[in-house]
């Protein structure tokens, strides 16, 4: 990946507590813009909470969080969508009682203060997400990976910058997951940055050029796809401590 | 400043006062921290159960047999309530539970309006003016069996919870009500014995009061606002918050109205409710908001 | 829905409503009507924040009354006409609003904990009014009988009437343009799923406040004009809990979060509770007994109300979708 001047996203020893529990533990990573980048590790690495201290849902303990070279300590979540950081959810929740483009729309309105701006500009991205044809439908009636898309509709047409894409993926099968990667290699290529946790293995060799391993908290590794799940740490991370050394025994 | 037995005889009599109000808390705590929910009818329930102890006096019953008899019938019909009303209604939304005990509330205090007119009606009995002399002050007699009776009634309870299965099933569906349903608890079964022990505390509660109150139906309400106060201060959910924040609630009021005159003791006691919603929902002792 | 069907529809509503008087009815018909749309108004505010934002208050008497006492205070201490007393009357109620929703929101409190708070709020008022002598005290505040149009009292109840329904009409106007607006989508999201909204950008603690504010502000509306009808206004009439269970009835019954629920709930409230007291003869409070009963079967077998079901009945027999609760532009 091209080194830029300036990350987009910068996280300099971030440290997020909840009582005595540590959740994330002195990361510090840089993400440059125009690429996806995994984040990866076991259950209960603190991957979700790494997203919601970017997106601005939690308040580092310690350090601190830069977008585009702006400190964004102290900034609401909803300020940060305005500057260009969009998330999704992992437990999907559509508003109900409004059809797909309504849905949208609401994140439309973001940059688009009438509605028939926004309903329109919810239009051309519910295209390209694949949910053309269920516009008018009721969000609430969508299949599972109808609601993934939705979800990725909404945050993107906040126009972000960034990205944050939490276990997109989940809950679909392999079939659904082949239909929607290049969806998201289109977003990337449109020139939003993603940064996206993800449990599918297939999926993040498939689509991330960088990844992240995040184990209790810490980041243990970054680099290659390849490169990152052939680390012992990562490994050991995973399956147990001396897995790695078992496995090269194994397979030499 | 004020003679100290004054403000001892203020404080005693706060006690007394907070005790009842303590039981009348309790029910509503207990339904709180149990189905999560905000029993709104829960003034009225004890606007009918006074009716009831009211009514049970002038066919002869001294009220306080009478909790023997209004105690598990009240029970009953919290169970009933809540098992065939609230619940089915409500459709398991918790937004429609507020509605469905306010409209339960509506119901039941026009219906008591309509029965009985809004005018206000006492018992006589015998022991009603008796006192207990401690020298500095006098205690009414029946003020003092009502701290007593519910002290009895908040032990009662307390080995209920702790030490009968029932009791901890309560405790189980509380703490993790999916988990709860999966170790082969039946939820609504308990949803409605928490409910129904509610009302039954309402009913003892009404049998301690009628001595030495008024009966009216909009007596209920009066009390329940406080309950609602003592709930929130004592924190969602937690029994022991709902009877030791009774008898704080209890002397503050007694304080307040001393220093600043009765009318403006209901006034400080929902400045505190607002107070605490506002800065600690959880109140002292509660676990959740 | 086009706009012009969309706005056409309330002004055809209010034209139809408008013909009422001239059609000679008696007094006590009109009389129950001019209430019927006071409460329609309070209703259509309590309906901004509790239909379409989910914040259902329990203390909406709390604006009622800031409306009510905010008006007659003006008047009778401080000699302000009639009119102006009216307009700063539900500025007042706007400020009020806004106060109790900043406290509020800022705190977190939603579902049971905001109606419990409201409730609260509206009867320190209610204390308050009652015993302080700058409210009137106990027997509250009497507006001095003075019939001249510039003092907003007029001799025939038809006048007072088409005030009510103006303001009913006006109202109903701003929520069918909230309803197309940014605003409206802004506040349903929050309704729906908060955190998801604040991740698409909608500073929510804002949106509530000026959800709050404009509720607080129409009820207030109700309130001054109920003054103004009756000359009266004391504790129990300004801040009690009548009027905060009516104002959350009408909507409810009528359909929550749509334009004219408020309208067709109070109209249909104040129907039955004529036939309860024609059948029941002069019992107090059957009616409203009634209206308890009514609020738990709507909740358990028509929750979208009146409107819900007749729309439902409605497009069963034209083979439609039920209409979604924020217009799309066509």
């Amino acid at each position: 990946m091209a080194r830029g001047a300036t990350p987009l996203v910068s996280v300099e020893a971030v440290t997020k507590r909840f009582g005595g529990l540590v959740a994330v533990d002195g990361v510090t990573f840089g993400l440059d813009a125009g690429g996806i980048c995994g984040l990866i590790g076991p259950n209960g690495a603190g991957k979700t909470t790494l997203f919601s201290l970017i997106a601005g849902f939690e308040r580092p303990t310690e350090g601190r969080i830069r977008f585009r070279g702006q400190d964004m300590s102290g900034l609401p979540p909803h300020s940060r969508a305005l500057a260009g950081i969009a998330r999704t959810f992992q437990i999907v929740q559509p508003f109900a009682g409004l059809t797909v483009v309504e849905n949208i729309a609401v994140g439309a309105h973001l940059r688009h203060k009438r509605r028939a701006d926004a309903l329109a500009k919810a239009g051309e991205v519910a295209e390209r997400v694949g949910l053309g044809r269920e516009r008018d439908a009721q969000a609430a009636g969508l299949t599972v990976a109808g609601r993934k898309r939705l979800e990725l509709a909404r945050a993107l047409a906040t126009e972000p910058a960034l990205l944050l894409l939490d276990e997109v993926l989940a809950g679909l099968n392999p079939s659904e997951i082949r239909d929607i990667l290049p969806v998201i290699r289109s977003l990337r290529d449109g020139g939003v940055t993603i940064l996206m946790v993800e449990h599918v293995m297939q999926a993040v060799m498939n689509l991330c050029e960088h990844v992240l391993v995040l184990a209790q908290g810490r980041l243990i590794a970054e680099g290659e796809p390849r490169q990152v799940t052939r680390d012992a740490k990562v490994i050991e991370a995973y399956l147990g401590e001396g897995a790695a050394k078992r496995l090269e025994a194994q397979h030499g | 400043m004020l003679a100290p037995d004054i403000l001892l005889s203020a404080v005693l009599n706060g006690l007394l006062t907070g005790a009842v109000y303590a039981l009348v808390a309790v029910g509503l705590t207990l339904v709180y921290g149990v189905l999560h929910i905000i029993n709104f009818a829960h003034g009225a329930i004890l606007s009918v159960a006074m009716f009831a102890a009211y009514f049970a006096w002038m066919a002869g019953l001294d009220p306080y047999l009478a909790m023997l008899v209004l105690a598990p019938a009240f029970y009953a019909l919290g169970y009933a309530l809540q098992r065939f009303v609230i619940s089915p209604a409500s459709h398991g939304e918790d937004q429609n539970v507020l509605l469905v005990t306010l409209g339960l509330s509506i119901l039941i205090e026009n219906a008591l309006n309509a029965a009985f007119h809004s005018d206000t009606r006492s018992i006589d009995v015998a022991y009603g003016l008796d006192t207990i002399d401690l020298g500095f002050t006098f205690l009414p007699l029946p003020r003092v069996i009502a701290f007593a009776v519910a002290c009895a009634v908040g032990l009662a309870l307390w080995y209920l919870l702790t030490r009968t299965d029932t009791g901890k099933a309560i405790r189980a569906v509380a703490k993790e009500t999916y988990g709860a349903s999966l170790m082969g608890i039946d939820v609504a079964h308990i949803y409605a014995v928490t409910f129904g022990l509610g009302a039954a505390c309402l009913a003892i509660a009404a049998c301690l009061l009628l001595p030495s109150y008024y009966v009216n139906p909009r007596v209920g309400e009066a009390y329940v606002l406080v309950a609602f106060t003592i709930v929130v201060f004592g924190g969602m959910g937690s029994v022991p918050g709902a009877l030791i924040g009774g008898l704080a609630i209890g002397v503050i009021e007694s304080l307040t109205g001393l220093f600043f005159g009765d009318s403006l003791g209901q006034l400080g006691i929902f400045l505190i409710f607002i107070l605490v919603l506002l800065l600690r929902p959880t109140g002292l002792f509660g676990a959740r908001a | 829905m086009s706009a012009a069907r969309a706005y056409g529809l309330i002004i055809g509503v209010v034209a139809l409503f408008a013909l009422v008087p001239l059609a000679g009815p008696s007094n006590t018909l009109l009389n129950g009507m001019v209430l019927a749309l006071l409460i329609a108004l309070a209703g259509s505010g309590w309906n901004l924040l509790g239909g379409y934002g989910g914040l259902f208050s329990f203390g909406h008497a709390a604006f009622f009354g800031t409306g009510a006492y905010a008006s007659a205070i003006l008047q009778s201490r401080y000699g302000v006409n009639a009119w102006a007393a009216f307009a700063v009357a539900i500025a007042i109620g706007a400020v009020v609003g806004w106060v109790i929703g900043f406290l509020s929101f800022r705190s977190g409190l939603r579902g049971s904990y905001f109606a419990l708070v409201t409730l609260a709020f509206a009867e320190v008022f209610r204390i308050i009014a009652n015993a302080s002598p700058f409210f009137g005290g106990a027997p509250g505040i009497l507006l001095k009988l003075d019939i001249r149009p510039a003092n907003f009292q007029f001799e025939s109840r038809a006048i007072y009437y088409w005030i009510a329904l103006a303001l009913v009409g006006l109202t109903m106007l701003v929520m069918r343009a909230i309803e197309r607006s940014r605003l409206g989508a802004y506040i349903v999201a929050i309704r729906e799923n908060e955190n998801a909204a604040k991740a698409l950008g909608v500073n929510s603690l804002a949106v509530k406040l000026k959800a709050i504010a404009l509720s607080a502000a129409i009820t207030a509306a109700a309130g001054a004009l109920y003054v103004q009808y009756f000359l009266l206004v004391n504790a129990d009439l300004g801040f009690g809990t009548w009027i905060s269970i009516d104002a959350l009835l009408a909507p409810i019954i009528g359909g929550l979060g749509t334009v004219f629920g408020p309208l067709l709930g109070a109209l249909l409230l104040h129907e039955l509770g004529e036939l309860t007291r024609a059948i029941a003869g002069g019992v107090p409070g059957i009616d409203t007994a009634l209206f308890g009963a009514l609020l738990i079967l709507v909740i358990a077998f028509a929750r979208d109300g009146v409107q819900g079901v007749i729309g439902r009945l409605f497009a069963r027999m034209t083979r439609k979708t039920a209409p979604p609760a924020i217009e799309a532009v066509s």
